[in-house]
């Protein structure tokens, strides 16, 4: 037993306990709680979470994509059919169409569609046959304007052909479509209320495992407490971790998500249909879909912090 | 015109209650000097831990008036009390080491709490170590560690950031009698030398002996007594130097 005078104890001056507040939300407040560490499911919780973010993110993306690529490649154009059963009427008026359209101011193209080409198009619904006359099958002419075809623009058409082709009717492409847009939308609609449920629960996840860390840790918060340590360097601890766990699921989550958007992306692509092409995500979208793991991240320091300082005003 | 330092501690007609049981401490009022030695003296249950934690700040009073460092601890809110809490030492009854953390960490946990930088911690920590006999064990953890090591680790926690006031709950309680002594002669080198203020709660009368300047409160049923004058001002001795009750 050392029996010397006892030392006298080091003192931190002044200057250091001004800047001990400023010191305790960094390193110095490392070592002194336990690495507070969620229970271990937590981490790939948020992991599960972020990649069905990601994944609902990139599909709701991917429709505004499709509705908006379709919406512009239809949003100019315009059909026109001649209603009539006699064969010779029907080519005339469709030329005199044609005539009418093309004199039309704000008209780019006028195209009628041939017969066989008609003949093929309906072939899958009325058989080989459907362009031997039997079935009587309208002219139909593809117009395409220089502007959107607006209501205003659909009756100016119309008026412009009643007098010079009797049963004539006039349709904007985008019309036949709307429905297929409303879908969309809701679509989009349910991908966002996913994500905000999503974001819920990741919260309500983080806030039971911030609980679960502080109740485990209370007594040697505590102990903190009365030696003097204020709650910022106590939930500097907390939050430390928090992040270091969250960070983890954001990554995990975000690779699983983005390679399962990556492989649907691909079984659509195989697909080579018309209307999945408009679909692709674009930089400006993967920049969204990025910002997802940390926008997880952020709700689960936001929601740590809370909790840990709700918790810490419960003690003295 | 008054000449009597300005007080560490007063306490005015202060009571205390768990919930809604009766008072552990009743009408408790004193006033604590700075560079004063006292003994808190009192059977179990008499409420000697009940006032240390008041004194320490784990505990706000049901009522009365606390003042410490000139502050008035009922208004103050919650964010101050650190700072005030850096300006004590505590060992506590149970020790209340930091499981995780080594008998290093734990000692040199205030002054991390208080910003110090590495090198000076390491300093510090290593000779406070060495001096209670506990170099070789520093980087043991607390439940590797005997009882009488346990409560040398609190104490050298207790003094490292050379408090303003040393509150000790049984600090000896453990310890062999060389160490107890060896103890609380560290308590007065920091009484004597650096003017802190001791408190240290104690059962064990032969202790009182050992310190010839100090003051003795008694608790009894959680109403202090003054059998000594260490509550009358100037605080009369409870005996005089060179011992003797």
């Amino acid at each position: 037993m050392n029996t010397a005078a006892p030392p006298l104890p080091y003192a931190p001056d002044a200057a250091e306990a001004e800047l001990s507040v400023a010191a305790a939300s960094g390193a110095k407040a490392a070592p002194l709680l336990p690495a507070a560490r969620f229970a271990g499911p937590i981490p790939w919780v948020i992991a599960i979470l972020i990649a069905l973010v990601v994944i609902a993110a990139a599909g709701g993306l991917t429709l505004g994509n499709l509705a908006n690529s379709a919406r512009a490649d239809l949003s100019a154009a315009v059909t026109v059919q001649v209603i009539e059963p006699n064969p010779d009427l029907r080519n005339q008026r469709g030329a005199e169409a044609v005539r009418v359209l093309t004199a039309l101011d704000g008209v780019r193209a006028v195209r009628l569609v041939p017969e066989a080409e008609l003949a093929a198009l309906l072939e899958p619904w009325l058989g080989a046959g459907a362009g031997n006359g039997d079935v009587p099958i309208p002219a139909l002419i593809d117009v395409e304007l220089t502007g959107a075809a607006g209501p205003a623009e659909i009756a100016r058409i119309t008026a412009a052909l009643n007098a010079a082709v009797p049963g004539a009717r006039v349709d904007a492409q985008s019309d036949w479509l709307r429905p297929v847009y409303d879908a969309l939308a809701a679509l989009q609609w349910l991908a966002l209320g996913l994500i905000a449920l999503v974001a819920l629960a990741t919260a309500a996840a983080v806030w039971l495992a911030a609980r679960n860390a502080f109740a485990g840790a209370r007594d040697t918060v505590e102990i903190m407490h009365l030696l003097g340590a204020t709650d910022r360097q106590i939930s500097a601890v907390f939050l430390r971790s928090v992040l270091r766990e969250a960070a983890f699921g954001a990554v995990v989550g975000a690779a699983l998500g983005a390679g399962a958007v990556w492989l649907l992306g691909q079984q659509f692509a195989a697909l080579d249909s018309g209307m999945t092409s408009g679909g692709g995500l674009g930089l400006a979208d993967w920049l969204t879909i990025g910002a997802v793991p940390l926008g997880g991240v952020l709700i689960a320091l936001l929601t740590a912090r809370i909790t840990i300082a709700l918790a810490l005003k419960g003690m003295l | 015109m008054d000449d009597r330092p300005a007080e560490i501690v007063k306490f005015d007609n202060v009571g205390l209650r768990y919930g809604t049981d009766p008072e552990v401490l009743s009408n408790l009022s004193f006033t604590l000097y700075p560079g004063s030695f006292y003994f808190l003296t009192g059977a179990s249950g008499a409420g000697k831990t009940s006032l240390l934690k008041l004194l320490y700040l784990a505990q706000r009073p049901s009522r009365g008036a606390i003042r410490m460092f000139g502050q008035d601890l009922i208004t103050m809110p919650r964010e101050r009390l650190p700072d005030l809490r850096r300006r004590l030492g505590v060992v506590f009854q149970n020790f209340r080491l930091v499981p995780h953390l080594t008998a290093f960490d734990n000692v040199a946990l205030p002054l991390r709490l208080a910003g110090a930088d590495d090198k000076r911690v390491m300093k510090a920590v290593t000779d406070m170590l060495d001096w209670v006999g506990l170099a070789h064990r520093a980087h043991a953890i607390p439940a590797t560690l005997s009882g009488g090591e346990q409560q040398r680790v609190a104490i050298a926690r207790a003094v490292i950031a050379r408090p303003k006031m040393l509150i000790a709950d049984e600090p000896t309680g453990n310890v062999d009698p060389d160490m107890a002594l060896k103890l609380l002669r560290l308590f007065e080198a920091l009484n004597h030398r650096v003017g802190t203020t001791v408190v240290v709660a104690t059962h064990d009368v032969h202790l009182l002996k050992k310190v010839p300047d100090s003051l003795i409160m008694r608790l009894h049923k959680g109403q202090l007594s003054d059998p000594t004058g260490a509550l009358r001002y100037p605080p009369r001795p409870a005996m005089p130097k060179g011992g003797g009750v």
